[in-house]
């Protein structure tokens, strides 16, 4: 055991930090030793202590051995982006120990595991070493190697929650939550907290960051996006569910499986919901599209490389007018990019997927709440329209727990099947014709196989036809056909959920445009820039196609800046592409290095754009 | 014009069936293939078999890829929802179809490209699912509809109508099957008629993946001398080892066979399928002995067919997922949402 303390002898050395309930702390662990787990007790405990947190997982592409951090940002002002930069690191890995503490912010702390000196390589004078031999601790208490290692993860957390003053029954007590059901793994991890706390509280200074009870979370809940938006499944009526695992969207599916155990077996043990892993995601769509024509709810979940490979299937949706929805948690891309790292570029992909003249509509949730929400507001688009809906989450969304809203639901809500010609409807006489336009707003009304002896079949294809869907190549009926396509695009913008404004004070010529996880960094920039004098009109945008108030915010700004995470600036393209809007006016601000965009970076690109120095 | 509809003149003297439907209730559009193709004649043993059984036509759903095959679904059945979808991806539109409704009666039809080749993966799931399904190849062993390029089930050393000469293994779809646990696996021919519409019978009547290979000769690019597709060189190596008789549910067996030669087997629908040997000791239900009887005679250049395995006792993929009897596209609301007080129990656990 050595005592680090004496290595801190820098000259210039800056006041240790001080914040009370506005910090960041980042943990620096290997993949695959269990620190997952002891990491988000570590953050919910603060949760409980009534103080926002946003914790955000970084981790690579592997199962074991590979660095990982876990970042936890406390803010009881509730800003939930990322901040940038991190008051105190735990480093639990030796491979990125000097740019762990290279991150460090000027006066900030650093924990570490005391046992052996830590390498001299990267050690600064301007921040606190607290070290606790961690490693010694464990080997003397516990015998079994796996043991050692996943109660050395409990130990710093219990040695942590002492140094910031968290209560130590709140952490005791979600401890008791976590292990329901594993009474006999409850003591030994109280035991194991207790142990952290009183060597910290023991052998270390205070230090000057805290945790103050406060009453700054209400009634908001803690969950991950995935597992929010396969809720929304759920209660939006999915009955077919067909996927191919791929990072990030696989918790989705697992989330599907374990709600259906929860919520959709009928009173006999039978499953109301059909769950598929299919050989890859063309069958997974395939599944979809199928399931779609014969009139269930159907979803699929992907990323990326799934969205290349569904393109053929999402035109027939287009074009054979097949009710379809697609979870698309966007990853870095292109190809196999950075599998376990956050963008948000399919957006094109998405709009336009397919070859031919297609477009389809996206939802874009900003949070797990919203998630939820258009999960089940997509199958209900999808019924209404007969297309494919994408909702547009990223791993940031998805992967990664959200302090936000409850979610909610109207009893009286019914599910929108959309225009399906019932057996009665077509007994009575009533007219059909596949692709006929007889209500005026492009969307035709359908019959599911098997409906009727003797009405309403018809012939779904892939290739031209007619409205009474026979195999046609004229180019009248084709070109009705498109425009057809075209009036229902119409349709689908009074549907999707309408851009949500946020004005300035007073008026500007500056606005800004967001959408999705940007958010949260987004809504702190904004009061950051309005603190520098700098105004924007700020409208977030929830869904493609874009409706006439979305047109209408650009054209009432002289310069429009468009915030995303991807390097081309997608949304930006889809806006002039679709709205005829000058190119000069819209202004990117780009984010794409695979980490969740900023508060610091949104307003260094804008205040930098607008000539009034970086920040 | 650029599809035709058939005249709906009924002789007066066609016999109807016991739901009183004739068998040209039971046809569809006028083909648009080549006369004399061997897809056609599928096409009337599908419409036969679906007559004989008695079946609405409406309680079937007939679903394709792309290719002449696959065009045929709007040739039969013109009262049945179809759905004609994209190349080689038949098996995950039907599975998705199947899904959604259990009570319909599925039929995919492709085509040797769109199931050996673009399709080969598409298809070994689906039999490896145990997809209630009957799912008809008809193996032309060419792509007709791009004008004659070989396809994987082309015979190694077969030659195209241009004379070029095939170097590739072919793809043996019905030994696939067998391997990849298809629970009633079958190959015809389309030039005979009697042996296919009873194993079409058959398959509509199994429950589980059915898979019928049906050797289809391409009157345009692969029916000529040097080629193992023709009409005639399939006739001269045609194998068969068994001729099959099926029986519907509830009707009295009345045939009488001669004792020894024939094996009677129940299905789960309770047809009974009733098997005349023509191969010695030939077992349909043995896995392994099919597969290397098969085996066998492929080598010496001999076509295989007839009911080539069953297994009566076949569960299918709504067996494994353990989902309701009701059609998953008829739960209603209450049944799918669960509503307010419970999502109310989650936001609390999420606290």
């Amino acid at each position: 055991m050595i005592d680090v303390s004496h290595r801190i002898d820098g000259r210039d050395r800056p006041a240790p930090l001080t914040a009370t309930n506005d910090f960041v702390v980042k943990f620096a662990n290997v993949n695959g030793s269990g620190s997952a787990s002891a990491n988000a007790l570590f953050a919910k405990s603060i949760l409980r202590m009534g103080v926002p947190v946003a914790a955000r997982n970084i981790f690579p592409s592997n199962i074991q051995g590979l660095p990982t951090w876990y970042e936890v940002r406390v803010c009881e002002a509730g800003h939930l982006g990322r901040r940038g930069g991190v008051d105190l690191m735990v480093a639990m890995n030796p491979q990125t120990f000097a740019r762990d503490v290279a991150s460090i912010e000027p006066g900030g702390y650093l924990f570490v595991d005391s046992t052996k000196p830590p390498p001299h390589e990267g050690l600064r004078g301007d921040i606190t070493v607290l070290g606790l031999p961690l490693t010694a601790i464990c080997n003397a208490a516990y015998s079994d190697p796996r043991q050692r290692q996943l109660f050395k993860n409990i130990l710093y957390v219990g040695a942590l929650a002492a140094l910031l003053g968290i209560d130590p029954a709140v952490v005791d007590a979600l401890v008791a939550e976590q292990f329901k059901g594993k009474e006999r793994l409850i003591k030994p991890n109280l035991e194991a907290l207790a142990m952290g706390r009183r060597h910290a509280l023991e052998t270390l200074d205070p230090i000057g960051l805290k945790v103050r009870r406060a009453d700054a979370v209400g009634d908001r809940i803690y969950v991950e996006g995935n597992a929010a938006a396969a809720l929304g499944a759920v209660w939006g009526g999915a009955t077919v569910c067909a996927w191919y695992p791929i990072t990030p969207s696989t918790s989705l599916a697992e989330a599907f499986m374990g709600y259906c155990e929860d919520f959709r077996a009928d009173p006999d043990g039978g499953a109301r919901a059909a769950i598929v892993q299919a050989e890859d995601e063309i069958a997974s769509i395939g599944i979809v599209v199928g399931a779609g024509w014969n009139g269930a709810r159907a979803f699929t979940c992907t990323s990326g490389p799934g969205v290349s490979l569904m393109q053929e299937f999402v035109g027939l949706s287009y074009f054979a007018e097949i009710p379809a929805v697609i979870f698309d948690v966007q990853r870095g891309g292109p190809s196999t990019g950075m599998p376990t790292r956050t963008q948000q570029s399919d957006i094109l992909a998405a709009a336009y997927a397919s070859h031919g003249d297609t477009k389809h509509p996206l939802l874009f949730p900003e949070d797990p709440t919203e998630c939820f929400e258009m999960a089940a507001l997509a199958f209900d688009l999808a019924d209404r329209l007969q297309t494919t809906v994408f909702v547009m989450l990223d791993l940031d969304i998805g992967m990664n727990e959200w302090l936000c809203r409850p979610f909610a639901w109207d009893d009286s809500r019914r599910l929108d099947r959309g225009k399906v010609m019932s057996h009665d409807e077509l007994e009575s006489g009533k007219p059909f014709g596949r692709y006929q336009d007889v209500d005026g707003d492009g969307i035709a009304w359908r019959t599911l196989p098997g409906a009727h002896p003797s009405r309403g079949a018809y012939f779904t294809r892939g290739t031209s036809r007619d409205p009474n869907a026979r195999y046609s190549e004229e180019g009248p009926v084709y070109v009705a056909n498109m425009e057809r396509l075209l009036a229902k695009f119409e349709t689908a913008k009074a549907l999707i959920p309408a851009p949500v404004f946020r004005p300035a004070g007073r008026r500007t010529p500056h606005g800004v445009i967001y959408f999705g996880s940007t958010s949260a960094a987004m809504n702190e920039s904004l009061a950051e820039l309005e603190a520098t004098g700098i105004r924007l009109d700020a409208m977030r945008l929830r869904g493609f196609p874009f409706s006439d108030e979305v047109m209408g915010f650009i054209a009432a700004h002289e310069t429009v800046f468009v915030v995303e995470q991807n390097r081309d600036g997608q949304l930006r393209t889809l806006i002039m592409n679709e709205g005829g809007v000058d190119p000069a006016k819209l202004v990117p601000v780009l984010n794409y290095d695979g980490s969740p965009i900023t508060a610091r970076f949104i307003t260094g690109g804008i205040s930098t754009r607008l000539g009034r120095g970086g920040a | 014009m650029t599809y035709i509809t058939k005249p709906r003149l009924h002789h007066p003297l066609l016999q109807p069936n016991a739901l009183g439907f004739t068998r040209r209730d039971y046809e569809g559009k006028v083909s648009t293939l080549c006369a004399g193709c061997g897809h056609d004649s599928i096409s009337a043993a599908i419409i036969q078999a679906c007559f004989d059984l008695d079946l609405p036509p409406h309680r079937l759903a007939k679903l394709s890829g792309i290719g002449c095959s696959s065009k045929t679904p709007d040739y039969f059945l013109g009262g049945a929802h179809g759905f004609n979808s994209v190349h080689g991806r038949m098996p995950s539109v039907l599975t998705g179809a199947n899904l959604a409704n259990r009570e319909l009666i599925y039929l995919g039809v492709s085509g040797d490209g769109d199931s050996a080749s673009i399709g080969l993966g598409q298809f070994a799931h689906a039999m490896r699912r145990g997809v209630n399904m009957t799912y008809i190849v008809e193996n032309n062993g060419v792509y007709g509809l791009t004008k004659g390029q070989f396809s994987a089930t082309s015979d190694k050393g077969s030659k195209s109508k241009k004379g070029v000469v095939n170097h590739d293994q072919p793809i043996e779809l019905v030994g696939l099957a067998l391997q990849l646990g298809a629970s009633f696996v079958a190959r015809g021919f389309s030039g005979d008629k009697a042996q296919l519409v009873p194993l079409i019978k058959a398959a509509i009547g199994h429950k589980g993946a059915a898979f019928i290979d049906v050797i289809s000769p391409c009157v345009q690019f692969n029916n000529h001398p040097g080629s193992t597709k023709s009409f005639d060189y399939v006739r001269e190596h045609n194998a068969a080892v068994n001729r099959l008789d099926v029986i519907a549910p509830r009707k009295e067996i009345v045939v009488d066979y001669e004792p020894g030669s024939v094996e009677r087997v129940a299905q789960h629908d309770g047809s009974v399928l009733t098997l005349r040997k023509l191969a010695a000791d030939y077992d349909p239900t043995d896995r392994a002995a099919a597969i290397t009887h098969l085996q066998a005679h492929q080598a010496i250049g001999e076509i295989v067919t007839g009911l080539l395995y069953v297994d009566p006792a076949a569960r299918d993929l709504h067996d494994y997922l353990g989902t309701v009897e009701t059609p998953l596209n008829r739960l209603g609301d209450a049944e799918l949402t669960p509503g307010a007080r419970a999502l109310a129990a989650i936001n609390q656990s999420l606290r």
